[in-house]
């Protein structure tokens, strides 16, 4: 899958090829069939061979400019119209436009006698005819086995056709015939040992009561090609292949976040929510809200003007958008809008590499911005785990390359570790929640972890998920003795801490109270004391004053006693002196 | 060899009893050895066993390649009977004369 195919330069030994125009066919083959040379289609009844092939002239015609003459051994031209016309192809149009030739052989043993040596120049010239008059670069020979039926002689027979497949080549035309498919060999006849240039192998296989169509090139010479087998898909509008291993791992890495449509989760990865074009996986139990978390993840890109395709597995797209309303999500309005693709299917309408073929025609059909599978663990119904594994590596590597945001969802079994799921599942995807039942109190409620989110920083806790009529909520939980507390327990608890909170606060105001009435006291206190003491100072200077008065009245009486005695100074000048002084100034 | 009609010169009017026509038609593709074997067969036979009451037209398809898809003609030469009814086609050099005689209902005249 790696050759420089339509070569620009046009080197000696380089293969040049025709591109068919199928989806994903140019690509296994790295181009398109090879120019000018004959390619050999095989496989069991009803594979698509003829479908392949007509294909290969329709989108001939119409893309590339380039004729195309179909010989039919087995199906008339009325025939062949109207079984195109299911597939919306308009034969009748090509034709009368000269873009498509259509020549029924018709043979029949019974209605024709040989006798003697004869040649195929009759259908040389018809077909030669056919390529001439419109110009026709392309041929189909659906199935030229038929002459081996419808001649005898098969000597003959053998050496006409590898003048045909020469003369075909001479013509240049780029030609594909179809063989029945044999019990031993890749056809009945043996018509690979003619056409020995490319072999393409068609096959139908059913695994589990599912049909898968598988393709696999089995030879073409001058030139590498895809060696697998390659599941397709053949639908309204014809063949589409899906290479299964051509995409690597160099996918583009944006930056760019896009929100969860929950504001509280975008928080809990990093404020912003999820990286654009990373793979999201939300793992849970039954009836633990995964399809309305994808529900506000698609109402949340639509609301942006992003376009959203919805891969629903389980439900039909009324029953999902009823479903949502009653979480206040209004889904109708944008598919009303064309923003919201739902692409609902049985996960065992067909095998799991006809759904993945199916997701990546809607994904190129619609170009969506993020994509929504729920869940993911329904196609598993489908098919093995490694199967699974393995078309999902691809689906995620394919939207990666897209820059298409993945949303899918796992249906965990009730009671089997959580974290199991499908180790090969989870290493693929970037953001990886958890939905858990939590089970005490005599209820269940959701908590919500985030597991890993690689390259953001993320919250540990785990929350509390209510879903209610306004959508999803995240709360936090308590973490209490007995574990985890939700649901009533926490409302409970909720209540608890507020009634501790109010007597906290009671205790806080009698305290403060009490202070002030202490302080009340103290006060009254000093003040009766000051009062006291202004009482007893009183008392106090009165006694003083009393004293002094005492003393004067004394001092006096001695003066007026020496004075009435006639003493002059004699006696007054020692004791007395003093006071006779105090008193003088007095 | 080309497309023209040739006609036997001795089938003249001539009203046989139930006069039976017999149409034949040749496909060939230009002159090759075994077309041109084929037609001296044939112009044999009839001679022997249809005097008179035959017409050969030789088609060279690489003149009208058109005609090959009308009568469905894939291998060359073919013989076609067009009359009597029904249709028959011989493919081959008409070399086995028995197989033509059974093949083309003529029987020799007694």
């Amino acid at each position: 899958m790696t050759k420089p195919t339509k070569s620009t330069k046009p080197g000696p030994d380089v293969l040049q090829k025709t591109p068919t125009g199928i989806k994903g066919l140019d690509e296994i083959t790295g181009g398109g069939l090879p120019l000018g040379r004959t390619t050999l289609i095989c496989g069991g009844t009803g594979c698509g061979k003829t479908l392949l092939a007509m294909e290969f002239l329709m989108r001939g015609a119409l893309q590339y400019a380039e004729p195309g003459v179909f010989m039919s051994f087995e199906e008339k031209s009325e025939e062949l119209t109207q079984n195109f016309a299911s597939l919306g192809f308009d034969l009748n149009d090509l034709v009368a436009r000269g873009k498509l030739a259509i020549d029924y052989v018709h043979i029949e043993r019974s209605e024709v006698e040989e006798n003697g040596e004869y040649d195929l120049a009759g259908l040389f010239i018809r077909l030669g005819y056919a390529i001439d008059s419109i110009g026709a670069k392309r041929v189909v020979l659906d199935t030229i086995e038929a002459l081996f039926s419808g001649l005898a002689n098969e000597t003959i027979l053998r050496a006409e056709l590898r003048r045909l497949f020469r003369f075909l080549k001479d013509k240049g035309v780029t030609a594909i015939v179809t063989g029945e498919q044999g019990e031993q060999s890749l056809t009945r006849y043996g018509l690979e040992e003619y056409v020995a240039d490319c072999v393409i192998f068609l096959s139908h296989s059913i695994s589990q009561q599912i049909a898968t169509r598988r393709m696999r090139i089995i030879k073409y010479r001058g030139s590498s090609h895809g060696t697998n087998e390659y599941p397709f898909l053949i639908d309204e509008s014809g063949f589409s292949v899906m290479p299964i291993s051509s995409l690597g791992l160099d996918h583009p890495a944006s930056i760019k976040r896009v929100s969860t449509g929950i504001p509280r989760l975008d928080t809990m990865l990093g404020e912003k929510g999820y990286y654009r074009g990373s793979s999201v996986l939300v793992t849970g139990t039954a009836g633990t809200g995964k399809s309305s978390m994808a529900a506000h993840f698609a109402d949340a890109a639509c609301r942006r003007g992003e376009r959203c395709l919805y891969f629903a597995f389980e439900e039909s797209q009324n029953q999902i958008i009823r479903n949502m309303r009653s979480i206040g999500i209004d889904l109708e309005q944008w598919v009303a809008r064309g923003l919201l693709i739902f692409q609902n299917s049985r996960p065992t309408l067909y095998g799991l590499e006809m759904h993945l073929v199916a997701i990546h025609k809607a994904i190129e059909i619609n170009s969506p911005a993020i994509v929504i599978v729920d869940p993911i663990s329904s196609l598993m119904a489908a098919t093995n785990e490694a199967d699974v594994k393995s078309m999902l590596s691809r689906l995620i590597d394919y939207l990666k390359m897209k820059e298409i945001t993945a949303f899918c969802t796992d249906l965990a079994a009730t009671g089997s570790s959580l974290e199991r799921t499908d180790i090969g599942i989870s290493s693929l995807m970037d953001t990886w929640l958890l939905l858990q039942n939590i089970e005490a109190g005599g209820e269940r409620n959701r908590g919500l972890y985030i597991l890993k989110s690689r390259g953001m920083e993320h919250s540990n806790q785990i929350r509390e998920f209510i879903l209610s009529n306004s959508g999803v909520e995240l709360r936090d939980v308590y973490i209490g003795s007995s574990g985890v507390l939700t649901g009533s327990a926490r409302t409970t608890q909720e209540a608890v801490e507020r009634a501790e909170t109010l007597v906290r606060k009671q205790e806080i105001e009698s305290k403060q109270r009490e202070i002030e009435r202490k302080r009340t006291v103290i006060e009254a206190q000093v003040a009766a004391l000051h009062a006291q003491f202004e009482a007893e100072k009183d008392v106090m200077d009165l006694v003083i004053a009393k004293a002094k008065l005492r003393d004067e009245t004394l001092v006096l009486g001695n003066l007026a006693i020496s004075r009435s005695r006639q003493v002059s100074d004699l006696p007054h000048q020692q004791g007395s002196a003093a006071k006779t002084g105090k008193g003088g100034r007095k | 060899m080309t497309n023209a009609v040739k006609k036997n010169p001795n089938a003249l009017p001539k009203p046989a009893a139930v006069a039976e026509r017999w149409m034949l038609r040749l496909y060939v593709a230009g002159q090759t050895p075994n077309s041109l074997i084929a037609y001296a067969n044939l112009s044999r036979i009839c001679e022997e066993h249809l005097k008179g009451r035959y017409e050969i037209e030789v088609i060279d398809l690489l003149v009208n390649p058109t005609l090959a898809k009308d009568d469905q003609i894939l291998a060359l030469p073919t013989l076609v009977r067009k009359l009597p009814e029904p249709m028959k086609k011989i493919i081959g050099d008409l070399s086995n004369t028995e197989k033509i005689l059974v093949g083309l209902d003529v029987r020799p005249i007694v």
